[in-house]
């Protein structure tokens, strides 16, 4: 029995068969979200609804098979039986699309010859109509209780609680495989021996778990924990056989589904999806509607998101005054006003992002949009190793990295969601705009333009060319990471387009309370936690304001210019001067660089504090502007030069100076090792980069 | 629609015949049946199971308006297949009836 005594069932199926709305319907959608040991693939566990004994339901990822050739593909094996830490479940409810039901019960037959306690679930019969099998055949052929349902409509839903409690009151089914040829036998009895013992069930589940050992392992495969012996086994086995085997296996499975449909309706013809695939997917009109859809997107993360941040900044501030104004003045008051209230706020206002391309990336798939958006740009994609799912993670970079690296979970396999992560930091975030805003406003305005500029749009100009250098800097980027650190086989563009179905609205509302509570539970403690420490790097060691007090308002800015200075961080962007000098950095925009690490366009108030003028002050201040054209080096040059302005730029756009993106990504790549590989590899490149810039641009004689 | 033959036993044939050609090169909408599945072994593995055997009717349906990847109709369902994957695929037109 279980620790908790409630038995749990896991809902297994192929991807697009209503998995998920069966789970939905089942569970009253108050699910409870967590991992599967080892890796980030989301783990949902409801209770049934209504009366009788609880029950636990589990959504088992969608998948083809149970073969594997990764981590993530492996849940499906681990997850119903029970393998490297998973909670073996007491029951599997097999999920086959009614509209094409061959296809689709593969994978029930697969899970049928492990011997595990099963029932079927015929789901989208409202869909399939006349065109659905007769349950009590495919029951029959998989020699289960099978019940046609419909999740969308709760058509045979009480009929399935019914089948599922019988079933885990039954024992388990007779064993049931295909007729697999000799070939295929005589290989099961040279593997079965090296079986690792937690994975032995006895009897035909053994020869089962041998055969899922053939057709998974091999030589570059990506799966981890499997036992040296059994690999051993297996490449003897198909040594041993000297044919293929994978055609055997597969195809006494389909000639036992063939067999039993063989008195099936053949599948319905898909008359809607077809006509609206001849717009959606047209050479001309698709292509329209495409871009009309992804710059909708865009548009909403970047200009819908925008009165929400604003609220959320606003209200953060107004906590943090309030907070300020009850407490007494003093360490511990700066500590949770501009620590922990800073750190909530930091954390917080990604939300209205997470939630709109959340709640877009939902509908797309739901409607079975994104795999035909995947596939339009596909071409494109791969011209640079990235696959069409990449699109839509990296167009959201330009909003945000934070939400676009969580978008990266729509992507298959390992290596593709690295290579995409890696580079979507690259994108011109909306972070940098007012950085970008501010250095482009102080060094190159208007009527500073040489003759032959003036009356041209520079300024616009150098806002295009900006958003240009990313992403052609992203797609390089991708192209070299993906032809050397991550190397790594050609994976062929095997998708589904599902037919066009209408979203669920309550399943989206689902996604986008899931996707904001992980986020803030996984990545806002990370990000909170560095918000405190750059608290501190910029307030010790402390500087005592002078007793007498100030005379002035001069007099405050002049000291807090003074005790940043004296700060670590302040003492670290000193330190770092003659690494940043060649750049044509000076030390106060060292300091600046250290508190950009916060997020970027804390840039902005860190400069009006070195600079003297308070940290209120945004892009558009005139004072700041000033003061940063005014300053000069020792030798009389002036520090702001145009030519440092593009060294500057070139910087922001390719250092990786968000702790946001990075705590994200520790997070969804389950280590520190990609975070600190991304950070070092866009700060060199952004320090080379910047480098060749300003000394070339000084040996051509500019600045 | 034409009703799923049973996977033909023939083993695959060592030299293609005549009539047979590769899947990228089929004609779009042309009625197929495959005739043998290569590649590398995981690609192979995954559309063997997804049900593309020997025998299988099978069709181009669409090409990407990049020209590249293709969409193609097997057991009612619609794959999206690159075109260096879909010339491993050896079909046959179906035999006009």
């Amino acid at each position: 029995m279980k620790p908790s005594g409630v038995p749990l069932v896991a809902l297994v199926g192929n991807p697009n068969t209503g998995k998920t709305s069966l789970f939905n319907a089942l569970t009253g959608q108050r699910a409870q979200v967590g991992n599967y040991p080892g890796i980030t693939v989301d783990r949902r566990e409801g209770r049934l609804l209504g009366d009788g004994p609880p029950v636990r339901i589990l959504d088992v990822p969608g998948t083809l098979s149970l073969s594997a050739r990764s981590p993530e593909e492996m849940i499906a094996l681990e997850a119903t039986l029970g393998l490297g830490g998973n909670e073996r479940p007491d029951l599997v409810v097999l999920v086959a699309d009614a509209t094409r039901a061959v296809g689709t019960l593969y994978l029930p037959l697969q899970v049928r010859e492990l011997s595990v306690p099963a029932v079927l679930a015929l789901n989208l019969a409202d869909e399939a109509g006349a065109a659905a099998p007769d349950p009590a055949s495919a029951g029959a052929a998989l020699g289960l209780p099978c019940v046609a349902v419909s999740a969308r409509t709760g058509q045979g839903l009480p009929e399935l609680v019914l089948a599922l409690r019988a079933a885990l009151a039954a024992p388990p089914p007779a064993p049931l495989a295909p007729a697999f040829p000799p070939e295929v036998v005589a290989a099961e009895d040279l593997v079965l021996p090296a079986l690792p013992d937690d994975w032995r069930r006895g009897g035909p589940a053994d020869r089962a778990l041998a055969r899922w050992a053939l057709l998974s392992l091999d030589a570059d495969d990506e799966l981890r924990g499997v036992p040296p012996g059994l690999r051993a086994a297996v490449d003897a086995a198909r040594a041993a056989a000297g044919v293929d085997l994978d055609l055997p296996i597969v195809r006494a499975r389909y000639a036992l589904l063939d067999a039993a449909a063989a008195g099936w309706a053949p599948p319905p013809p898909r008359t809607l999806t077809a006509r609206v695939d001849a717009v959606l997917l047209h050479p001309v009109a698709g292509l329209a509607v495409f871009l009309a859809v992804m710059a909708t997107v865009f548009q909403a993360l970047f200009a819908w998101s925008d009165p929400l941040i604003g609220l959320i900044e606003d209200a953060v501030a107004a906590v943090g005054a309030a907070a300020a104004g009850a407490l007494p003045p003093g360490l511990a008051t700066d500590l949770l006003v501009e620590g922990l209230i800073g750190g909530v706020g930091n954390v917080v206002v990604f939300l209205p992002q997470i939630a709109l391309l959340f709640t877009f990336i939902g509908l797309l798939e739901a409607s079975g949009y994104m795999a035909r958006a995947a596939w339009l740009m596909d071409r494109l994609m791969r011209a640079v190793g990235l696959n069409g799912r990449a699109f839509v993670p990296m167009l959201s970079g330009f909003a945000c990295a934070v939400p676009a690296i969580l978008a990266t979970r729509t992507m298959e396999r390992r290596r593709d969601r690295i290579l995409t992560m890696m580079v979507i930091p690259l994108m011109t975030c909306s972070a940098r705009l007012p950085v970008y805003t501010l250095i482009i406003g102080a060094l190159f305005p208007p009527e500073a333009l040489p003759p032959g500029l003036q009356g041209w749009p520079v300024q616009a100009g150098l806002m295009v060319a900006m958003y240009l250098f990313s992403v052609l800097m992203a797609l390089a980027a991708a192209a070299v990471l993906g032809r050397t650190v991550l190397k790594g086989p050609k994976v062929p563009l095997l998708m589904e387009l599902p037919p066009y179905r209408m979203p669920q609205l309550r399943s989206l509302a689902q996604l986008v309370r899931m996707r904001s509570a992980a986020f803030l539970r996984e990545a806002g403690t990370v990000i909170l936690a560095f918000t405190v420490l750059m608290w501190g790097l910029l307030t010790f060691p402390r500087l005592d304001p002078p007793a007498a007090g100030f005379a002035n308002d001069g007099e405050v800015a002049a000291f807090e210019a003074a005790r940043l200075e004296h700060s670590a961080a302040g003492r670290v962007g000193k330190a770092i001067e003659p690494v940043i000098r060649p750049l044509g950095f000076d030390w106060k925009i060292g300091v600046g660089l250290i508190g950009a690490f916060a997020a970027r366009e804390v840039f902005i108030s860190t400069m009006g504090l070195v600079y003297g003028i308070g940290e209120d002050v945004d892009e558009e201040s005139p004072a700041l502007r000033e003061r940063m054209a005014a300053h000069v080096h020792a030798d009389g040059r002036p520090v702001y030069t145009p030519l440092m302005g593009l060294s500057l730029l070139v910087f922001f756009a390719l250092a990786a100076q968000c702790m946001s993106t990075l705590a994200v990504l520790k997070r969804e790549t389950a280590g520190y090792g990609w975070p600190a590989f991304l950070f070092v590899w866009m700060t060199s490149l952004a320090w080379v980069s910047s480098f060749v810039l300003y000394q070339g641009g000084r040996l051509l004689g500019f600045g | 629609m034409p009703q799923p033959d049973p996977p033909a036993r023939a083993p695959d044939p060592a030299a293609p015949a005549p009539g047979e050609l590769d899947l990228d090169e089929a004609p779009l909408l042309l009625p197929c049946a495959v005739v043998s599945v290569g590649g590398a072994r995981a690609f192979r593995r995954r559309l063997l199971e997804l049900g593309v055997l020997p025998g299988v009717p099978i069709r181009k349906t669409r090409v990407a308006p990049l020209g590249d990847p293709l969409e193609i109709e097997v057991r009612g369902a619609s794959l999206s297949l690159r075109r260096a994957e879909a010339r491993c695929v050896r079909v046959r037109p179906a035999a006009a009836r």
